[in-house]
Order: C-alpha cells, then sequence, then structure tokens
C-alpha cells in the first residue's frame, strides 16, 4: 500500500472536478434543492431543526453520487488513458481508493455550505448539537457507500451514460430497501433491513452511534472498492 | 539482455494474436516492430508494459519478470500507447508532474525531471497550456516526454509518429534515434521508411508470427537472390532496344532486360541476374568496347517495401 500514490490520484482527481464545470453545476443544483426544502419547511413547521437536510440529502444523493462519479473511471477506459495509469507502478486498488477518496471529498465539500443552515438557526431558536454533529456523520457514512458503488459503476463500462444509469439503480435499491421490507416475509426482512443504507443513518442521525452501523459502512465501501479493483485487474485476461 | 521474451502467446478468445514469439533486445538497441495493422504489435507490447499478461510463455525486461516482478517492470519502462492517449484537461506541466509522481521519481527530482523533459522535447512555449489545445505535433511530444520522465532504461512507443505531419515526423525520429542512445527502444510501425530511418534492427510480424529478425541490410541481401542493375546509356546511330539488348546480353549472368526509359537517343535499362555476381565491371567494358556514353549505372537495393509484401503476403 503506498499512499503516495493514492495521495497522487487524489489532488489529481479533485483538481479535474473544478477544471471542468461538471462539479459547479453538480452543486450548485444540490444547494439549491436542497435550500427551496429547506427554507420552505423550516417555516410551515416552524421548528428550530435541520431534519430537512437530512432527510433531503440522501435522495438527492441518489442523482448526485453517479452524476459525479460516471466519469471518473470510464473516461479513462475511452481515452485510453487507463492504459497509461495501468502501466505505471501503480497497484488498482490505490486507483480506485484515490478516486473515491477525491469523490468523497467533493461530496464533503458540497455539504460544507449547509453549515449556514445550522447557524442561521442557532441564532433565531435553540438547536441541539448531538444529532446535528450525528447527522452530518451520518450523511458522510451514506455518501461513502453510494459514492463507493458509484466508482464499481464507473469502472464496468466505458460509457458514462451506462456508468451513472447503472450506478443510479444499485444506489437506488439500496436506498428502497427499507421501504418495501413491509411487503416481505419477516425472516427475508431482517436480513434485508441490515443491508439498507437508510437503516443505518437513521440510527445515527438520531445521535446513537453503533458499532454495527459503523461495520455496516465501512463493509459496504470496502467490498464496492472491492469489486471496483476487481474489474480493473480482469482486464489483464480480456 | 534487455529484454527477453520467450515463446510468447497470447488468445482473444479462440484467435491467436500472438502465436509463440520470442525474440530479444539488446541494450543500446533501437528495434523497429514491423508488421500489417492487426499482426500482434500492439499487443506484445501491452504484455512487455504489463498492461495484459500473456496466456503462454514469458517476457523479462532487465532480467525481471513481468508476471512475478510487474512493479519492478513496471518502473523501468516507459510507455507511450497507441493513439497518444492523454489528459486533456491538464496543463502541460501538471501532467508531466503528475506522471513523475506516479512514476515514483523523488519529490526533489520532479522539477528537474520536468524541465529536463520541457527541453528535450521542445515543448518551452506550450508548457503552461491545456493539452486540448495542442496540436497533434504538440501532443506527441508531451506523451514522449510523459513516457520519459523517470529516465527509463526501455522504451516502448507504439506508433509514435502516425497522425504527424512531414516535419513533426523528422523531429520525432531525430529525438528517437538520439534517445537510443542511451537506452533500449522498441517501436511499432506500419510505415516502412519509419523503420529505415531510425531502427538498427528489424522484427517483422504477420498474424502472430515473426517472419523475419536483424539489420535491414541483412534482410535485404537475404531475401534477393539476384540483383537489380539500372544502366543509362546514350546510344549513337539510332539503335533500337531490342539491337542494344542483344549486345548486353553478350555478359553471362544476365537474366532479363527490360527498358525504363527512352528519349533521343538515351536508354534506361534495368538489368536483372540470376545470382549475386556484380556485372558492374562488365557492363562497363561494354560500353567503352562500343563507344557508348554511359550516363549511369547502378545497383538497386531491394527496397523494405518489397521485403514487406514478400513476407507478408497472405
Amino acid at each position: 500500500m503506498k499512499f503516495a500514490n493514492i495521495k497522487y490520484i487524489f489532488q489529481k482527481e479533485l483538481r479535474s472536478f473544478f477544471n471542468s464545470p461538471v462539479a459547479y453545476i453538480v452543486i450548485v443544483v444540490f444547494l439549491v434543492i436542497l435550500g427551496w426544502f429547506f427554507t420552505s419547511n423550516l417555516f410551515i413547521a416552524n421548528i428550530s431543526s435541520m431534519r430537512t437536510v437530512f432527510e433531503m440529502t440522501p435522495f438527492l444523493l441518489l442523482f448526485f453520487a453517479p452524476a459525479v462519479t460516471m466519469r471518473l473511471i470510464s473516461e479513462e477506459k475511452k481515452s485510453g488513458t487507463l492504459e497509461l495509469l495501468i502501466t505505471k507502478p501503480v497497484r488498482e486498488y490505490e486507483i480506485i481508493t484515490g478516486k473515491f477518496l477525491a469523490a468523497w471529498a467533493l461530496y464533503f465539500l458540497t455539504l460544507m455550505p449547509t453549515l449556514v443552515y445550522y447557524i442561521s438557526i442557532s441564532v433565531i431558536g435553540k438547536l441541539d448539537l448531538g444529532p446535528v454533529i450525528g447527522g452530518y456523520l451520518g450523511l458522510m457514512f451514506v455518501g461513502a457507500v453510494f459514492l463507493a458503488v458509484s466508482v464499481f459503476g464507473s469502472s464496468i463500462t466505458e460509457n458514462q451514460v451506462v456508468a451513472f444509469i447503472v450506478s443510479f439503480l444499485i444506489v437506488f435499491g439500496l436506498f428502497m430497501l427499507d421501504k418495501v421490507l413491509f411487503y416481505l416475509p419477516s425472516t427475508l426482512a431482517s436480513t434485508l433491513e441490515y443491508i439498507s443504507v437508510d437503516y443505518h443513518f437513521s440510527n445515527i442521525a438520531r445521535g446513537v452511534i453503533d458499532s454495527r452501523d459503523m461495520i455496516y459502512y465501512a463493509s459496504s465501501v470496502g467490498f464496492s472498492l472491492f469489486l471496483g479493483t476487481v474489474v480493473l485487474q480482469k482486464r489483464r485476461w480480456s | 539482455m534487455s529484454i527477453l521474451v520467450s515463446n510468447l502467446s497470447k488468445l482473444y478468445g479462440d484467435a491467436k494474436a500472438v502465436n509463440n514469439i520470442s525474440f530479444e533486445v539488446h541494450s543500446g538497441e533501437i528495434l523497429g516492430f514491423l508488421g500489417p495493422n492487426g499482426a500482434g504489435k500492439t499487443t506484445t507490447m501491452r504484455i512487455i508494459t504489463c498492461y495484459l499478461s500473456p496466456n503462454a510463455g514469458s517476457v523479462k525486461v532487465e532480467g525481471r519478470d513481468i508476471q512475478t516482478e510487474s512493479f519492478e517492470v513496471r518502473k523501468l519502462v516507459g510507455y507511450l500507447p497507441e493513439q497518444n492517449p492523454l489528459y486533456l484537461d491538464m496543463n502541460v506541466l501538471e501532467y508531466l508532474e503528475y506522471a513523475a509522481q506516479l512514476q515514483g521519481v523523488t519529490k526533489l527530482m520532479i522539477p528537474r525531471r520536468m524541465k529536463e523533459m520541457v527541453d528535450v522535447c521542445g515543448l518551452g512555449e506550450m508548457k503552461h497550456k491545456d493539452i486540448g489545445q495542442l496540436s497533434k505535433g504538440y501532443r506527441q511530444r508531451v506523451g514522449l516526454a510523459a513516457a520519459m520522465i523517470h529516465d527509463p532504461r526501455v522504451l516502448i512507443l507504439d506508433e509514435p509518429t502516425s497522425g504527424l505531419d512531414p516535419n513533426q515526423i523528422v523531429e520525432i525520429r531525430s529525438l528517437i534515434r538520439n534517445l537510443g542512445k542511451q537506452k533500449t527502444v522498441v517501436l511499432s510501425t506500419h510505415i516502412l521508411p519509419e523503420v529505415q530511418a531510425t531502427c538498427n534492427r528489424v522484427i517483422i510480424i504477420s498474424r502472430g508470427k515473426i517472419v523475419a529478425d536483424g539489420p535491414i541490410e541483412d534482410l535485404q541481401r537475404n531475401l534477393h537472390g539476384g540483383e537489380k542493375i539500372i544502366l543509362e546509356v546514350e546510344v549513337p546511330g539510332g539503335q533500337s532496344f531490342e539491337m542494344v539488348s542483344v549486345q548486353v546480353r553478350s555478359i553471362p549472368a544476365i537474366e532479363t532486360i527490360s527498358l525504363v526509359e527512352e528519349r533521343d537517343g538515351v536508354k534506361k535499362l534495368s538489368v536483372e541476374t540470376s545470382n549475386a555476381t556484380d556485372i558492374r565491371k562488365d557492363l562497363f567494358q561494354l560500353c567503352v568496347q562500343k563507344g557508348w556514353g554511359l550516363l549511369e549505372l547502378h545497383r538497386e537495393k531491394t527496397s523494405l517495401e518489397e521485403i514487406f509484401r514478400q513476407l507478408t503476403a497472405h
């Protein structure tokens, strides 16, 4: 494991996010939609709470994650630069990890401006800090899972649109799982509940940091990145 | 021995892209890898650079195996892939820095190596431009600069001059020739003059197999039994081609005589012999005897084009 390589790839990817208009468009769209829901709900409900941010963000992430990651690997496959990258002394998982971390950092930067909501609410009313920190932590974890899955989605094709659709379908499946549990037999339901992203998120958003949730997030990120690595390694035998 | 390829095979499904080939490249050699499109050049290069794994056989680069010591091999090799893929949204210096970092050039050395490569490849004026704005010739130089950024001992260049204009081709070729003085260079091409202009050895590959291997002069000598001589004479007295040819035929070993060109008494003949004896002296004597004015007399070498066609014709 060479952290230096991961760092170089991370820096390069983060820079190229901001070299192209994609990052700006995605961030602006994300913030505008979130802001609209936040402000309209805030005055209707008249409660000093950031619940809207925490409820809406996973939903917006369904589009955000595939959109920012779709070109990460598929573009390199299409233009042939993947060949350059792989014939350098760099391991496949370093490539995948570096790219994933860049996307995660972009997501972090996108969430940062929403702290304005925290500041403005705490000025007008009283806001409990615990659930806010829990909520943001949870959002970072949910984001990590969605982004890792989408990096895998980008690795399987050289077409960005296909990458977006595949990633969206997987992420959407993970998101919807605990909403359809109601229709399933109870034995199956408890397993599926564990796989569902939202179930674990609601725990953390309440301020409960449970090791089971942590293991869930870490293992699903790890598994997705592992799959992406395998896809890159498989090319040798094509 | 810089590169040692033994019994290498690569399958794509059932098709054999590379079929049991073996060759070696010595240090300081510029090897031309020549073949029609789809002959297996790119596949072989991709195996040497650890992009693809072979189905059988082994490759050693500077004594290191591409499968068990792939990481070491990748440090030793500089590679310019076909079509020269680049990150078009990066500027030249950013890209060179990224390439240097990933190749494991130490932090202290990176600025020095970047400066050297910018100088060697003539990128001075373009170094702050985005690669996407550069012309094809400059992009090719950026690709070469990135391939050499870590001062590799072995350079693998897949069609380094494709898509360039004639001036750029000459520049890139002389760049490669200069590099070849210190490094092992393997370059692939399907353009024949390229090999003649840059390489000291050529391997011709056709349908996944090596059909010829050696210095260009050796190939030319081996493949052509007889010789072809061009003779241009001024014949006085308006003799016809037939009359001249009968007189020339008095020299033994001549197989065919044909008229290349004729204008007011000057005849250009192409004379082919059945074996490699040099008949130029005899032709000269003949001209003196008959009182013909000798304007031109030279031996024609078998061109690489001809060798290539003979070897790769299906």
